[in-house]
């Protein structure tokens, strides 16, 4: 069967993903390009007979090598293998959006011109001849719309038919001034009989361009020498001719112009200008006094709905898994595996199931935030408050993406080009609790503080840490990373509603992601912690408490001696052994060895503090009907400074295991692990150690 | 008369490039999304205490910081 491999190009905010979801019906396949961690999404599906493979690159403005998702892009198209080119555009946006495709022209493959947002076009009167349009790009152009699906099965046509067609190259052509300068050059080669394997006039441009890996091939040819005084004499008329020595300048005018000139040619405007919808909302979201408290209305409300929507759902899960863990038990009995099963796996793995409704909400409001538009309102509004921090506004991106993984947080912290902008964020992002913190917020607040003020004390624990997070950000600017600032440029896009498909998508992908961590990292973590806590096996103290217990002649008598068994038993396990080996180092913050288990266990994976403290106090305490919950059990056994000091190491400490990796592949070394690991520990105790003694001396 | 830049620009008000002095990488930049040589521009609204300005570029809007804007070299329409 024949097949085709279709590259998915253009610029940000165009509709590019919404566009391959229209396409693919969910067959989407998502994973990264290697050896770097930027998301590749692809799509394969036959067609008449036709096996069509489309990659969908990351969205770039121009083919530069500004950020990392450029870089990409800019790598796959001029070293990848592929058949074809599909360029989405904005139709709204045209004449901005063809500078792209001019330079996509250059790279001399098979394209297509998809004029995305039709529908949109259509509302705001704007005309399009799509034929001319073709005509003078020298590449089909076709209409569709991938909010409402129409033309994207036309689209799907177009590609298979050209895969029929040999390509005819592209009908770029530049001012009188540069077209003049090419024709020299190709003369001359032509002159030669120059028998290299790229077209005459593409050399010649890409010599004006200055491109680099040509200058080095031509370098080494016996034509140079002649070549060269021709090229020089080129450059200086045209230095002259457009009064500077910047030949990106020059070629980015001349680029501009053509789209412009292409825009002019083929687009009608039918309506007057009036205020768009874009501009209304701006005016209420940009206000001057009010921009800001409404950004942080929105960011307490989804906060506040991640609480108490989520809490429902929650009681379920709940229920779900003690009617499990105790199934369980009745099928594998009350030895070695019942509890290996249903004590270890099923509690462990049932405690990270718990929290993925106000995950879900969480990454739900994020991605409302990005695809509607308002994310970079956010950072325009926040840049001038960012930068005061040594922070950028672009920042506030990977920032809040922090609330919900530090993983993808990392790697939105690219679109920050300069090296040291990004290595603060990097640092700081595990300030911005991660939504595997919230079990632990959840437990510990809602153990201290009750449901009613439950959720205003979530959000002071993430206002505080964020604030912190921007103290060590200035720290960190002022001593370690000092130097210039990368500037801050960044396109505003309209604001749109987003595709319930996509969004959807998204909160699935990330939601699968997470329960994949609880089915993999996380029930490992537990059954090794239940492991940990079960062995050594202690068969003499048992024994010695069973006839003690059976000896015992009230109900009260045994219960307290069971307990004490309990006690006992784990303090002398492995777990107990690790947890007071290092508890010393913890005991100045009022943590005992449970505690600091707990903590150290996160370290693999931030959601396993609360499964191994569900599994410490579960097992190791008073097993009466009124207390079985973890909840009760916390609140019982643990005072409230030593829970404020709990909670803020566990806002500041290293982030989990698989967080930490890609810090390091993020900041380019290990190293910066290590620096991470020990400022982050460093902070993490001390602010514990205050928070603690604060909290005794206000109480 | 002394040179205005983009930063001296009043919300809603009008004006032509005539020179972005920006080198390198974010004169590349401002010109892949449209802020170059001749492009008409138009403030559209400022950040608290003037830290940024969205301006409108075509059929686009963009922000961008007060320092970068000083860059930009502009008369007004």
């Amino acid at each position: 069967m024949k097949s085709l491999k279709i590259a998915l190009v253009g610029q940000p905010n165009v509709g590019k993903s919404m566009l391959i979801n229209a396409i693919s019906n969910s067959r989407l396949r998502v994973g990264n390009f290697s050896g770097v961690t930027v998301e590749k999404a692809e799509v394969s599906f036959d067609f008449h007979g036709v096996a069509i493979r489309i990659i969908d690159l990351p969205g770039t403005y121009s083919l530069n090598d500004y950020t990392q998702d450029e870089r990409v892009t800019k790598e796959f198209l001029e070293n990848e293998d592929y058949d074809m080119i599909i360029n989405v555009v904005d139709a709204t946006n045209l004449e901005r959006n063809l500078f792209l495709t001019t330079q996509l022209l250059g790279l001399n493959k098979k394209m297509i011109v998809a004029l995305n947002m039709m529908d949109e076009a259509k509302k705001e009167g704007i005309c399009i001849d799509e034929e001319q349009l073709g005509n003078i790009l020298g590449v089909p152009c076709v209409k569709v719309s991938a909010a409402t699906k129409r033309g994207v099965g036309k689209l799907i046509n177009r590609v298979v038919d050209m895969s029929h067609f040999e390509y005819d190259g592209s009908k770029l052509v530049f001012s009188d001034t540069v077209e003049e300068e090419i024709e020299n050059i190709v003369e001359f080669l032509k002159a030669k009989k120059y028998s290299g394997t790229e077209d005459y006039r593409d050399l010649a441009i890409k010599l004006l361009e200055e491109d680099e890996k040509i200058y080095k091939k031509m370098h080494d040819e016996p034509i140079w020498i002649e070549l060269l005084p021709i090229i020089r004499e080129a450059l200086s008329h045209l230095y002259i001719h457009y009064d500077t020595k910047d030949i990106d300048e020059i070629f980015a005018e001349e680029r501009a112009a053509f789209a412009k000139g292409a825009v002019m040619e083929t687009v009608t405007f039918k309506k007057a200008e009036k205020k768009s919808l874009t501009q209304r909302i701006d005016s209420i979201l940009l206000h001057k006094v009010w921009g800001i408290p409404i950004f942080i209305f929105f960011m307490w409300s989804l906060f506040q709905l991640t609480f108490t929507l989520g809490s429902i759902p929650m009681e379920w899960i709940d229920a779900f898994f003690v009617s499990l863990s105790d199934y369980a038990k009745t099928i594998f009995g009350d030895g070695e595996l019942g509890s290996l099963i249903s004590d270890g796996a099923i509690s462990g793995v049932g405690a990270v199931v718990l929290f993925l409704p106000n995950i879900m909400i969480l990454f739900l409001g994020i991605a409302l935030l990005e695809t509607t538009g308002y994310m970079s309102r956010v950072a325009f509004l926040l840049d001038g408050f960012f930068h005061k921090f040594g922070l950028h506004g672009k920042s506030f991106i990977p920032l809040v993406t922090g609330f919900g993984c530090s993983v993808p947080a990392y790697m939105a912290a690219r679109t920050l080009k300069n090296d040291k902008d990004r290595l603060i964020t990097l640092f700081i992002i595990g300030f911005m609790s991660c939504g595997a913190k919230l079990p632990v917020y959840v437990l510990f607040a809602g153990a201290f503080f009750g449901k009613e003020s439950a959720g205003n004390v979530l959000f002071a624990i993430y206002i505080s840490g964020a604030i912190l997070g921007l103290i060590f950000a200035k720290v960190l600017k002022v001593i370690v990373f000092k130097g210039k600032d990368e500037p801050f440029v960044m396109e505003m896009p309209k604001y749109r509603l987003p595709s319930f498909k996509l969004i959807w998508h998204t909160v699935i992908t990330k939601s699968i992601m997470y329960l994949k961590k609880a089915g993999t990292f996380i029930l490992g973590a537990s059954v090794f912690i239940w492991f940990a806590v079960n062995y050594p096996k202690q068969v003499e103290l048992e024994n010695l408490y069973k006839t003690k217990i059976e000896q015992s002649i009230n109900q009260k008598e045994k219960n307290k001696l069971a307990n004490e068994l309990n006690e006992k038993r784990l303090e002398n396990s492995y777990l107990g052994i690790i947890g007071k080996a290092t508890q010393p180092f913890f005991a100045p913050l009022g943590f005992d060895w449970k505690l600091t288990v707990a903590l150290e266990s996160g370290l693999a994976a931030k959601e396993v503090v609360v499964s191994t403290l569900g599994v410490l106090y579960s097992l190791g305490d008073d097993v009466t009907e009124e207390s079985d919950s973890l909840l009760q059990n916390i609140k019982n056994n643990i005072s409230f400074p030593v829970a404020v000091a709990f909670i803020l190491f566990v806002m500041i400490y290293l982030p989990c295991f698989a967080a930490s990796i890609v810090f390091a592949k993020e900041s380019g070394s290990y190293k910066y692990l290590v620096y991470l690991f020990i400022f982050t520990t460093v902070v993490a105790w001390v602010a514990s150690f205050i928070g603690l003694h604060v909290t005794k001396m206000l109480m | 008369m002394s040179v205005v830049t983009l930063a001296d620009l009043k919300e809603d008000e009008k004006a032509v490039v005539l020179k972005v002095k920006a080198e390198g990488e974010l004169k590349r930049r401002l010109a892949s999304l449209g802020l170059r040589k001749h492009s008409d521009i138009k403030v559209k609204a400022y950040s608290l205490s003037k830290s940024t300005i969205e301006v409108e570029v075509g059929t686009s809007l963009i922000a961008l910081r007060c320092e970068e804007a000083k860059e930009i070299e502009v008369k007004i329409v």
